[in-house]
């Protein structure tokens, strides 16, 4: 399954087009129904779909799996690996076993800490941090070679994705995280969900004046939020979320039965202006459990059709 | 210190109840130090101990002695005079001296009465914080004198997470950003460019995961 020429995202994005990458996240179970008919609600209107891996701590269908089953509808999946769960030894393992099924892109992380998930018993393993598996990922597509130095016999050449959270403190430290995962190796970058936009566009500032904008792909994280009560929750319960008031009393000022609706605007506004930004060359929509909205939100942004790269 | 919390009375009358004799032996080192196994906790639970096993009407007799430090054969000896055929040790000693005490005295049953939490230092008074997981492979240098291994809830050695916010760690409220402490400190020591640097992958083979460890001193062996 493997072949040696780039994904679609990469050709997207190397393409200079403003790429549309969504979310998904695999079934506490395994049936492979409920992945297939998120891929399906998405086929056409997204470039690669990421596919998160035991997110929030939660067990569910590994994110390996999961992609077999996008790539089996024709999708293009972003394997993302947390360095919560697993040591380097199978970390290096199951890129290898993703690679060899097809799959291109990987999204390197360091994953939500256990103590929040359903076995908040469970013992973590942190061998390696994110940016430790970026540079590993970037090592065996450079130069062959897996962490021991072995040479590999057909590396995996992957196009390295990492995460960056701009909402976070301390604020200064974080374009130079940026600048670091760019060093280890990182093709493109995908953020927390952007509803602060103003300290975006300070971050997008800090990181254009670093000349950083010109050596990764920044993809700016949104997500459409259904109600007032699910901005309350993310707001103050999702690590390293930042939802401005403003944002909360919009949700709230509207009747029930049309907030879902607000969200969606909120979000189409947020998208608008992100593409006006210099330097942001896609959009992540991570609409949570919401996956028939994706199609909406990318034909209303005016992102379709899909740029041909084949 | 080796910083220790006493288990639950509950607990340790569970542990005891198959032996009529006790001696509960305490540590004047570590545990002293965090109010969990020195003379004076010796003689508190000796007292609830006796008072709640004579309203049960239970005969078991308890005998207390605190040494300066259990970890130390040269200490535990002094222990010896305390023991006799029959006898069951409960020792309020970190996990180190309850096994020192059980390899010293192979015939008698050596129970814990303290569960071994960390190493650490006295933050405040009543508040004790873990400091080092004893990884075998300092990297404090670097760090601005904060250990993210031990202080970063997911160990991070190139910066914090996208759950660090104002000051705290996504884990707790409670629990400072390990990451933010290093980034001041580093700010104060004039240092800020360690934070460009890449860490590479640590090697955890000096610590645990390299299975239990020895240290073999030649410069002492005579």
């Amino acid at each position: 399954m493997n072949t040696e020429s780039p994904g679609r995202l990469q050709k997207v994005l190397e393409g200079g087009f403003f790429a549309v990458t969504a979310e998904c996240g695999p079934p506490r179970g395994a049936d492979p129904v409920p992945i297939r008919k998120k891929g399906d609600l998405l086929k056409g209107f997204v470039d690669a779909v990421n596919v998160t891996d035991n997110q929030t701590a939660i067990v569910r269908m590994s994110s390996v799996g999961a992609c077999q089953h996008l790539l089996q509808l024709g999708l293009e999946p972003v394997m993302q690996m947390v360095t919560r769960d697993r040591n380097r030894i199978a970390l290096q393992s199951d890129i290898l076993g993703a690679y060899s099924l097809g799959i291109k892109n990987i999204l390197c992380l360091s994953g939500d800490h256990q103590r929040f998930g359903s076995q908040p018993d469970a013992m973590n393993v942190f061998d390696i941090d994110s940016i430790n598996l970026v540079r590993t990922v970037w090592n065996m597509r450079e130069t062959g070679r897996d962490m021991s130095g072995f040479d590999l016999q057909t590396p995996p050449r992957m196009f390295i994705g990492a995460a960056a959270n701009p909402f976070a403190d301390p604020f200064e430290y974080r374009v130079i995280r940026l600048a670091k995962k760019i060093d280890a190796g990182a093709d493109f970058i995908q953020t927390q969900c952007v509803y602060n936009l103003e300290r975006f566009a300070k971050w997008m500032d800090q990181a254009r004046d670093e000349g950083l904008t010109d050596k990764v792909h920044i993809l700016a994280g949104v997500t459409p939020l259904k109600s007032e009560g699910m901005a309350r929750y993310m707001a103050g319960r999702v690590a390293g979320m930042d939802i401005p008031d403003f944002v909360i009393r919009r949700m709230a000022g509207v009747p029930k039965k049309n907030a879902a609706r607000e969200g969606i605007a909120i979000c189409l506004e947020t998208i608008a202006a992100l593409r006006e930004m210099e330097g942001v060359r896609g959009v992540h929509i991570m609409a949570i459990e919401w996956e028939e909205k994706v199609a909406e939100i990318v034909a209303a942004a005016g992102l379709l059709p899909r740029p041909s790269v084949d | 210190m080796i910083v220790g919390e006493q288990k639950s009375i509950a607990e340790i009358r569970e542990i005891i109840a198959p032996y009529r004799k006790l001696l509960i032996l305490g540590c004047g080192t570590c545990v002293k130090t965090c109010f969990a196994g020195g003379e004076d906790e010796v003689a508190v639970l000796a007292s609830a101990l006796r008072l709640a096993l004579k309203k049960e009407g239970k005969e078991i007799a308890v005998e207390e002695f605190t040494v300066e430090r259990q970890c130390e054969d040269a200490f535990i000896q002094e222990a010896a005079a305390h023991i006799s055929p029959g006898t069951a040790v409960l020792s309020l000693a970190c996990g180190a001296g309850v096994q020192a005490i059980a390899r010293r005295f192979a015939k008698t049953p050596v129970l814990p009465g303290v569960n071994t939490t960390f190493i650490g230092v006295l933050d405040k008074q009543g508040l004790f914080t873990e400091e080092c997981l004893g990884c075998g492979d300092c990297k404090l240098a670097i760090f601005g004198g904060i250990c993210p291994v031990t202080r970063c809830a997911k160990k991070l050695l190139n910066g914090p997470c996208g759950g660090s916010q104002k000051g705290k760690c996504e884990v707790s409220p409670d629990l400072d950003c390990a990451w933010q402490q290093i980034i001041e400190r580093l700010k104060i020591l004039g240092q800020l460019g360690n934070l460009r640097v890449y860490v590479p992958p640590k090697n955890w083979k000096s610590s645990h995961a390299g299975g239990p460890r020895k240290l073999v001193r030649e410069d002492h062996i005579i």
